[in-house]
């Protein structure tokens, strides 16, 4: 592709492909979808946060009227999890509960009543158990254990990686700063509760349709429950209504109403009441972090010692992947010769966490960044220039191994700190008004599939035909963020056509190639490029057998704006329709596929298939606010983000990705919690939601929100199609630091935890009147037995990205005999 | 409706009655317990309304009563008798996309779509009343209504543009 090329559709602003349905209501989202003989599916979930199941009567539910099946925990012998390492969760619990909500037992009925009716007439009888509220809690209480699985106790994940010598490069800093941060957990509340249809179709095939962002790895959990061959079953993913990382996990009742259809010949249809989908969760996890850093008198980073602590909830989920993402992109911001990542997953009676977009990074961004804002203000420096000042490089390796391409976060720096008037305001805003500054950076998809394979991570298959017509298929989902139109634009700029020329059909393992889903920011690189290798290859056919009739040569053929014409000679030149007829009468029926895996990581240890992607993109963001003094109160006025995407697909939609991640970091950033509480005693003792509702889960309204100022910073990167890099979660992750380090600057306290509420700022100011240290945020870190880290040399110390195994080169040696000396 | 029935006999016995939707006068039978919302998707098929909380708090079930936006989650069908009752099905003239609609679709007011009705349905009923809001009064308007997508700004920018185009016709016409 040359650089220079004129890009008649990638950039433009356009209406989506899907954009019309959704004004319509003509989308159908899953619970749109209804069948002849269709019934409805009710699960009764566990009222207790960590019990023995002792027995479960449903023999009243059976018999009452309208009621089809009642399934229970002995129907589903087999259990699944997302990753292959978390194999940990049962469609119904059978033996044991771990989180209220837990399900039990389905009711499927010929109403949604009749099975709620009937669920009131299920008997489970609970033994409780002792519940785990807090890692703390569960370090300090190995038993019982929630899963006999795990590293020990009641330890999930535990894992320690150090690149250099951590404690030499401290040692060696002019600085050494200490910090404690606090993350609290939020949901992703998208705005429509997840549904699922299954129906055994007339070839006798399983098929559902649902509200999921992974088909292919719910199809292949579904074979594994269900104990069915692959083949015999359907996954249709339907338009999200909002995931946000909430509909990746496999979950329950996707299972159930399938098990239910198999065993009925019936359509079995599920819809999530809004309490239930504050109990599949799978949100962001708390996080609690301590970070060590060390810098040099003028500001630049020596070496970064991270320690995270997760509460995981009741499953392990994502687990696995959100325990390394709490650090592994810690270095791809600045350039940090030496770090030490230390992380451990804790079990704990909730609903599981799991993925929320930014999966795992936005709790150590947070901590990093207001770290670094107070890192600036002690050596009297810009935190923007201090930040420009240690941007990594392009092509450059971080102390851990990842390949950085390329990067604009020097511009978007830049960018923003011009437009918000930065240098005018920081520091010098009357009391009460502050202004912040925070980086990030994220990853465009993960290099690794969540299962180990050497297959192409997406495939884009293209039919044509001697109309003109032209079908783009592929397993990706589309979940609001403009997959589908990602998809067509991309075909439609290589073919030379309008998006409008083209018919996504995606999502649908029956159908599309496998796509591995919609999370980790992976689409647009992924299954663009796969995308794009198709295109070109139906290109080259069309080119071949215009030039021929053209009288011209292939390499002159152009095709744009729907027509196929030689570049030096524009009066030989026809239609575009009129090209694939000639090309599919030269070369048969036309079509083509395109594959895509990422380039493979430099990185040879253990666990260094976390963190690589093939590309990384970088955001820079200025918050403006005013607290008021008396009540605590934040107001936010002004926003201003700028995001290095490389090259936007569609101008309308990439900025509406970007203000959308902003919207959500602020509320994180100020209200979202997904907390809970104790019941008394004589309640149980059980561990409860505070706020299983829309009512009480608080998220910003349109009255709340501020002006958001988006700058695109278009670079295109050559590993991405058109250059293209992600949006979809980046710009959320230096929302919530920014807020932070403006209420600082507005007035002089630091609420070292999320969200921040009034209270907090009302405790951190009485903190500051009484003259003590304005600070509200943890106290301590536990004493977690984290192991003996994975020693990595980093790039520039010789080391080849395996683990060093060898004592005589390992610091804790080394540091054995210098102190010995 | 909390009590058991006997057998569950009375608890789905059906009313019939005529409902005027998008214009039309509908003969529907449905369950008396049903809400607004249950009606238009499952009796009438009218899906493009949508569910987001049943509480009354998210919006996305507004529907238009008499030209006012009503949550229709927390309303019983039977009450809309005789009623107009106006769905975002009802919102284009045969093809032709209402402004509120084209803009949405054009302006980023709608990524996954899902509280796209009850925002038209809810900003209709602002430019039928006020045709020149503020922006400030746009985001009022719409306060009731949640989106977990956009941020809520190209949502007001696209209101703010289907009243230009609203107005420009007006002029025209």
């Amino acid at each position: 592709m040359s650089a220079k090329r004129r890009l008649d559709v990638v950039g433009k602003a356009r209406r989506r492909i899907d954009g019309r349905g959704k004004v319509t209501g003509q989308s159908r989202f899953a619970d749109d979808l209804s069948l002849p003989r269709m019934l409805h599916c009710k699960l009764l979930r566990s009222t207790h946060p960590h019990a023995i199941i002792e027995s479960i009567d449903v023999s009243r539910a059976q018999a009452y009227p309208g009621v089809h099946l009642v399934l229970t925990g002995r129907d589903f012998p087999i259990p699944f999890g997302i990753m292959p390492a978390s194999q940990d969760e049962y469609p119904l619990a059978s033996e044991r509960v771990r989180y209220v909500g837990d399900p039990v037992a389905a009711v499927i009925a010929r109403d949604e009543k009749t099975a709620e009716e009937a669920l009131d007439l299920i008997e489970v009888k609970y033994r409780p158990l002792p519940t785990i509220a807090s890692p703390e809690e569960g370090l300090a209480n190995p038993e019982p254990r929630i899963h006999d699985y795990g590293e020990q106790g009641n330890i999930h994940r535990n894992q320690s990686h150090e690149f250099g010598d951590i404690e030499e490069a401290l040692a060696k800093s002019d600085h050494v700063f200490e910090d404690l941060f606090f993350f609290e957990g939020n949901t992703h509340l998208p705005m429509e509760q997840q549904a699922s249809l299954a129906t055994v179709e007339g070839d006798g095939k399983l098929l559902i349709s649902s509200s999921t962002q992974n088909p292919h790895y719910l199809h292949r959990q579904l074979a594994r429950v269900l104990q069915l061959p692959l083949p015999q079953i359907r996954v249709i993913a339907c338009p999200n209504g909002g995931g946000f990382g909430g509909k990746c996990d496999p979950a329950g009742h996707e299972f159930v109403v399938c098990k239910a259809a198999l065993m009925l010949g019936r359509p079995v249809k599920i819809c999530l009441t809004r309490q239930e989908v504050f109990y599949v969760h799978r949100g962001r996890h708390p996080v609690l972090m301590k970070f060590r850093t060390g810098v040099t008198k003028d500001g630049k980073l020596t070496g970064v010692h991270l320690q995270t602590l997760l509460d995981g909830g009741a499953y392990g989920s994502h687990g696995p992947a959100s325990t390394f993402y709490t650090g592994v992109l810690t270095p791809i911001t600045y350039e940090l010769p030496r770090f030490k990542f230390d992380a451990c997953r804790v079990f704990t009676n909730k609903p599981a966490c799991g993925p929320k977009r930014g999966h795992g990074t936005p709790q150590p961004r947070f901590g990093q960044e207001v770290q670094l804002d107070k890192i600036a203000e002690k050596l009297g420096l810009d935190p923007a220039q201090m930040r420009l000042n240690m941007v990594t490089k392009p092509d450059s390796l971080t102390a851990s191994w990842l390949r950085i391409g390329s990067t604009g976060l020097a511009e978007c720096i830049r960018q923003v700190v011009d437009r918000s008037g930065w240098k005018d305001k920081h520091r010098k805003l009357p009391q009460g008004r502050g202004i912040g500054l925070a980086c990030s950076a994220y990853m465009c998809g993960a290099g690794v599939a969540i299962y180990w394979n050497k297959m192409p991570h997406s495939g884009v298959q293209l039919l044509l035909d001697r109309s003109g017509q032209v079908t783009v298929l592929c397993g990706a989902t589309e979940i609001g963020q403009g997959s589908d139109d990602v998809l067509a634009a991309i075909v439609a700029e290589v073919l030379g056509i309008t998006t409008g020329d083209i018919r996504c059909l995606t999502g649908d393992t029956g159908l599309t190639p496998i796509d591995l889903g919609s999370y980790s920011s992976r689409v647009t690189v992924m299954m663009g490029n796969a995308a794009m290798q198709a295109a070109g290859r139906v290109r080259d056919l069309i080119a071949t057998a215009a030039a021929e009739q053209l009288e011209t040569l292939p390499e002159r053929i152009v095709l744009s704006q729907g027509r196929v014409f030689d570049e030096m000679d524009s009066g030989k030149s026809m239609s575009f329709v009129e090209a694939v007829a000639l090309a599919e009468a030269k070369f048969g029926t036309m079509g083509a596929v395109g594959s895509y895996a990422p380039p493979k990581s430099p990185g040879r240890y253990k666990g260094a298939g976390a963190g690589p992607s093939p590309a990384y993109t970088f955001s820079a963001c200025v918050v403006e606010t005013e607290v008021d003094e008396r009540t605590g109160l934040i107001h936010i006025p002004k926003i201003w983000i700028a995001h290095d995407i490389g090259q936007a697909i569609n101008a309308v939609h990439a900025r509406g990705q970007v203000i959308g991640g902003v919207y959500m970091g602020l509320g994180e950033a100020l209200m979202e919690e997904q907390a809970f509480r104790r019941l008394p005693p004589k309640l149980s003792s059980a561990l409860v939601h505070k706020i299983p509702s829309l009512l009480e889960y608080k998220s910003l309204t349109s009255l709340d929100m501020p002006e958001v100022e988006v700058m695109l910073i278009e670079d295109p990167d050559p590993n991405c199609p058109f250059g293209a890099k992600e949006a979809g979660q980046g710009p959320l992750l230096p929302v919530m630091p920014a807020v932070a380090n403006a209420i600082y600057d507005a007035v002089g306290v630091r609420i070292d935890e999320i969200p921040i509420t009034p209270d907090k700022v009302l405790r951190a100011l009485d903190l500051k009147r009484a003259g003590k240290n304005p600070r509200v945020g943890p106290e301590y870190f536990p004493d977690v037995p984290y192991p003996e880290p994975i020693f990595v040399l980093p790039p520039g110390e010789g080391g080849d990205g395996s683990e060093i195994k060898d004592p005589d080169r390992r610091p804790a040696k080394k540091r054995a005999e210098a102190s010995a000396s | 409706m909390n009590t058991v029935m006997d057998q569950g006999a009375v608890a789905h016995r059906k009313v019939q009655m005529s409902l005027r939707v998008n214009g039309e006068d509908i003969d529907v039978s449905f369950a008396p317990y049903k809400t607004l919302l249950e009606v238009l998707r499952e009796d009438i098929g009218l899906t493009g309304t949508k569910h987001g909380c049943e509480l009354g708090e998210c919006g996305a079930c507004a529907v238009l009563v008499d030209g006012q936006p009503l949550l229709s989650c927390l309303a019983l069908a039977v009450e809309f008798e005789g009623r107009s009752i106006e769905t975002v099905e009802g919102l284009a003239h045969g093809a032709e996309l209402h402004p509120l609609q084209a803009a949405f679709a054009d302006h980023g007011g709608s990524q996954c779509g899902y509280c796209t009705s009850g925002f038209l349905m809810t900003a209709k009923a602002l430019l039928d009343q006020e045709p020149n809001p503020s922006r400030e009064r746009i985001k009022e308007a719409l306060s009731g209504n949640l989106c977990r997508c956009t941020g809520y700004q190209q949502i007001v920018e696209s209101v703010e543009q289907a009243a230009r185009v609203i107005n420009a016709g007006k002029a025209g016409s």
